[in-house]
This record gives C-alpha cells, structure tokens and sequence, in this order.
C-alpha cells in the first residue's frame, strides 16, 4: 500500500500540548515539511520562545535552544555566528516578537542575520491567558482590554511586515495565513522560500502567519478561523512585502 | 618567558581572552570598560572570530547565550548598568549550564551612579544578581598581570564546570597600565561540548538547551544537580592570597585594587611596630572560608576594607563565625581609600 501522508521526519512521534483548534500544529508542521524537503535537518537548529510554544523544542527533531521572552533573535544570531553552517530558525509569537523582543528583532533585521524568524501572529497572548497584544485589534476584547482595544488608550496595532520590510537587511518578508487549505499551502511555500533565503546567504527572511486562539478569543475552532479570515485579513493584509522576485 | 608589554587593563583582557582561544565577543558599549570592544573589534577580525555591537546589554547576553549554546568559546563585558540589564540573561545561562565568560568593571552606583572605581556590584556578582539559586564563579584580579591569568583561568574554568565565569575588576584596574607578560597558554584546555547545538547530522538525537522544567520534581533534580557542582567547586577552586598573617596583629581583608593600597600600608604599618597581615580572596565565590578558620583567631581583629558600604563584609563575618571582632572601612561614590586611613583605623583597633 502507498503511504501518501505520513508525519515529517523533522516532527518527533510525541502528542503536542496545544489547545483544541489552536493553528501552532499546522505551523510546526509546515516547518518540519519544508525541513524534510530541504533535506536540512541534520543542520538546522530552532529556537523556542516564551509563550505557548516554548517548548516546541519537545516537537521538532532538529537541536533546538530555548530562548527568554523576545531573545530569540538574539540567540539565533549567536548560534548562526558559531556555526554559518547551520540554519537557524527562531519561532516567535506576537507578545515576543512584537513586544518584548521588539528591539531584537528590529536590530537582527537590520543587521542582516542570516536567519529565518517564523512569526505566529493570534492577536493575543495566549499562554498567559488572553491579554492584549501589540497586535490585537481595534475593538478586540481581551482580558486586559475588557472593553475593546482603544486606540487613545492603548495605541495602535503594530503591523510587523510592513515596519521590517523598510530595512536593508531583511530579504524575504512575507504575510500568510493558515485559516483555509489554500491559504496553507501559501504558508509553506512562503515557509520554504524563506528558508532558502537563508541557504543562499541572502539576509534576515521572515515570515509572519497569521494564526487563531479559539481558548482566548472565546470562540469554537471554526469561528475563530472566520474570525482571522474577516478581522485580522482586513488588519493585516496577505501577501509579500520583500523579496517576491529573490531567485532561489 | 612570555612577551612582555606596557598595556592597559581593558586591553589585557581582551588579548587574554583572544589568547585563551575565545573567537565570539558581543558587547555593548559602556564606560568604563569600552577599551576591550575597541580592542576586540580590530583584534577578532585578524584571528577569525566574530566581534559584534549588540543593540543593548540584553541582546548582547542573548547572544552570548546562544554563541554558547552552539558550543563557542564566548565572552562579554561590560560595566555595572549593563550587567543589571544582563541579569536575565545570566540567571537562563547559569540554569541552562552554560560555560561563558563575562566581565565587569564595576562603576560606583546605585542608578546611573558615577564612572569611577567602586566595588558596590559584589553582592549583585557573588549573591545571584538575576532570579533563583544559582552561582557564578567570581574572580577579583588586583593587578594588570593577574588580569590576564585570571581572564585566561576564567574560559577554563567555564568549560569544565559549565558555569559562567565573571570576572570582577573596577575602573581602576581597567583604565591603568602596567608591564604584563603574555606566559604561554600552555594551559588552556579544550573541552569536548557533546552537549552543543550544532546540528544533529542526522547521526545523534537532538540536542536541547533549555532552562524550563515545568514539572516540580525534575526542576528539584535539576536545582539539586546545581548544587552538588557548586560544592564542588568550593572543593577545588577557591584562590585566595595569604599574606603575613602568621601572627599579625590585625588581618586585613581586601579584593582588587584595594589589596593593592593594603600592602602599602602594611609596610608604613611595620616601621611602626604593627603587624599588619592581609588575606586578599581572589575568588569571591567560591569564598576562601578555610583561610578565615584556619586564622580566626590570630588577630586583634579583622578589619574589611572595600569601597562599597560593606558587602565583602558579611561574608567575612559568616567565615570568622563569631571567633573574632570584625570591623569595617568602606568609601563610597568612587572615592578611594587612602594608606593613612586605613591605618588610623588600624591603630585605633588595637590601641
């Protein structure tokens, strides 16, 4: 019999401590694909963040580092400079990213490190149980944000694509989704693409997937892909900011 | 006989480090310890490594922390604000066993504080700085030359116990130059790192760095596994410096540059008839307990000079153990303290 779907080999046989409907699966799964298929997991080495993929070290068969709250870039720039051979990636949320580690990542940009950051964006923290994040929307509710967010209270979202896509040194950034299947197979392309932006030794390649939290966004699994559909689309726009035409 | 140079501290460091085999420096720069970036910046690109200026003292750790990760030779520096930014950094690195060096040329605080000579980061350095039980190994050089041996120890140090090593100097010992002899580095040791992420090669299981353990008991085991390296450490590593104790009259206790201004007095001290002895701990932690117990009961008394408010002090108090008085003379603010008062203060113990 012909296997036609099997687990990645760059994805460990373990159960994954996620929350029903939750789309971090989906995302470790893309990488651990785009792993097999670059025939780089015998060199890549992951970071795990702070947030409900910190121990996503667990999941993936490659070295992984745990990094602290927003360091991530950081750390990949230390493990890359030790061995330019490796390919690093850095999985990061929106609170560690975009909050936290917003100096990190703005600085590993411009420096141009020759790593791949995957950028999970849920508009929320989750691993802290709901609150505000430098991406949740106008109006969204959240447990620190009761009411809505308010612009004249707790400012505006950051739209990470567009702000990196201003330095030199990022290459590849691109926005994704996960809330549909045509939107995944744009994931892992756009996963794999930047990746081999790396393996070219072109510069700092993101991308930013655009992800759900049905626990905290209080919704079932289907509505909250609705949701990320016909709220964070409309936020957060799909599509490449840099590096569309890098031959790789 | 090794070369010999006229040179300045920061820049000892720096070559110290390059000669013990270190490759990665991250750093960010602040005063007064900015001479070793310089140095670094033009020294690493002529030996192979890899120099970069962190957009801050946190990313600069996070760096290190990664660098060592991947099994690098690594070291940072920096001076009393930026190590408080890198406390976090520091605490991950110490769960996490990760060997790397660090410096700091304290500067006088507390806030933004002053940039001359202080010794005020001892606790912060030989306590824990950053959150949980952990410990770092603490090395006190008090003269350019030692500045060398002790920041080529340090790298050894840190490989064998997978500790971080810090080495603690002030401006003082930054900014001055004297005559160091670069002795071959015949004893640097290069340590296997099985451990190190650097790929698996698809010949290995896959390796993790971590400082997470969400279940209780195996953070216990973990935090247990700690500790017995810690004691080892105080087994095998404690330095310290005896000098003319065997029936002085007062011992004085002293780190760093104050040692230096100790000895003088001692001399000034003999001409009029006082014997004065000194134990100078060249390693803060693990502390020269043993050396305490061994004279604790020699002297009139112990007196601890620092220019801090009295940090060094309790520790000394805790080794002593009650068996003798201890009395302190501290200056603050990067003010120094002078020969003549520390003999005042000498005299007026025993008269």
């Amino acid at each position: 019999m012909a296997v036609v779907f099997k687990r990645p080999h760059a994805l460990k046989d373990i159960p994954m401590h996620y929350c029903p409907g939750c789309t971090h699966g989906i995302v470790h799964r893309l990488i651990a694909e785009v792993i097999d298929e670059l025939g780089i997991e015998g060199k890549t080495v992951g970071i795990s963040p702070v947030g409900c993929t910190y121990n996503n070290y667990e999941y993936f068969n490659c070295d992984m580092v745990q990094a602290a709250h927003g360091r991530a870039p950081a750390v990949a720039t230390g493990v890359k400079r030790v061995n330019p051979d490796n390919i690093v990636f850095a999985y990061q949320g929106d609170g560690d990213l975009a909050a936290i580690g917003t100096a990190e990542i703005v600085h590993a940009a411009a420096r141009g490190e020759k790593i791949t950051v995957i950028f999970v964006n849920n508009a929320i923290y989750g691993m802290t149980s709901g609150q505000m994040a430098p991406t949740t929307l106008v109006n969204q509710v959240t447990t620190t944000t009761p009411f809505g967010r308010k612009p004249e209270i707790h400012g505006h979202p950051i739209n990470v694509c567009e702000l990196l896509s201003t330095l030199k040194g990022a290459v590849y950034v691109e926005r994704v989704s996960v809330h549909d299947i045509k939107n995944i197979f744009n994931a892992k392309k756009a996963i794999k693409k930047a990746f081999k932006v790396q393996m070219a030794n072109l510069g700092f390649s993101i991308v930013e997937v655009l992800s759900t939290c049905p626990t905290n966004w209080g919704l079932s699994p289907v509505e909250a892909l609705k949701w990320l559909r016909d709220n964070m689309i409309p936020a957060y726009p799909l599509g490449n900011f840099k590096g569309k035409d890098l031959e790789v | 006989m090794g070369e010999k140079l006229l040179m300045k501290g920061n820049e000892v460091i720096a070559e110290a480090a390059i000669r013990a085999g270190c490759r990665f420096y991250f750093g960010y720069p602040i005063t007064p310890q900015t001479e070793v970036m310089h140095y670094m910046a033009k020294r690493m690109p002529e030996v192979g490594g890899t120099f970069v200026q962190a957009e801050s003292e946190i990313a600069a750790i996070n760096m290190v922390y990664g660098a060592a990760s991947a099994g690098g030779r690594v070291m940072t520096t920096s001076s009393s604000p930026g190590i408080s930014l890198m406390q976090e950094g520091i605490s991950y690195a110490a769960c996490a066993e990760l060997p790397l060096v660090m410096v700091n040329i304290v500067r006088c605080g507390p806030g933004l504080g002053g940039i001359l000579p202080a010794q005020c980061d001892y606790f912060q350095s030989v306590k824990g700085g950053g959150h949980g039980d952990y410990k770092m190994v603490v090395l006190a050089p008090c003269s350019v030359q030692e500045l060398y041996e002790l920041t080529v120890e340090a790298f050894n140090i840190s490989d064998r116990y997978r500790i971080i090593t810090m080495i603690l100097g002030d401006g003082i010992l930054g900014q001055m130059m004297e005559a160091v002899e670069f002795r071959d580095v015949e004893n640097i040791q290069n340590v296997e790192k099985p451990w190190a992420v650097t790929g698996t090669g698809m010949k290995r299981e896959h390796n993790v760095i971590t400082s997470i353990y969400i279940d209780p008991e195996v953070l216990e085991a973990h935090n247990r596994k700690l500790q017995e390296k810690y004691r080892l450490i105080e087994e095998n590593e404690v330095r310290v410096e005896e000098y003319n104790c065997e029936n002085a009259d007062v011992i004085v206790v002293a780190f760093g540059t104050v040692a230096r201004i100790v000895k003088n007095v001692i001399k000034t001290a003999e001409k009029e008839g006082i014997k004065v002895g000194l134990i100078r701990p060249v390693t803060l932690w693990p502390f020269p307990v043993k050396t305490f117990e061994k004279y604790a009961t020699v002297p009139k008394a112990f007196l601890t000079v620092e220019m801090n408010a009295g940090q060094m002090l309790e520790d000394v108090k805790l080794a002593v153990n009650g068996k003798n008085k201890v009395d302190f003379l501290g200056r603050m603010g990067g003010m120094v303290p002078t020969q003549k008062e520390i003999l005042d203060k000498i005299k007026e113990l025993i008269w």
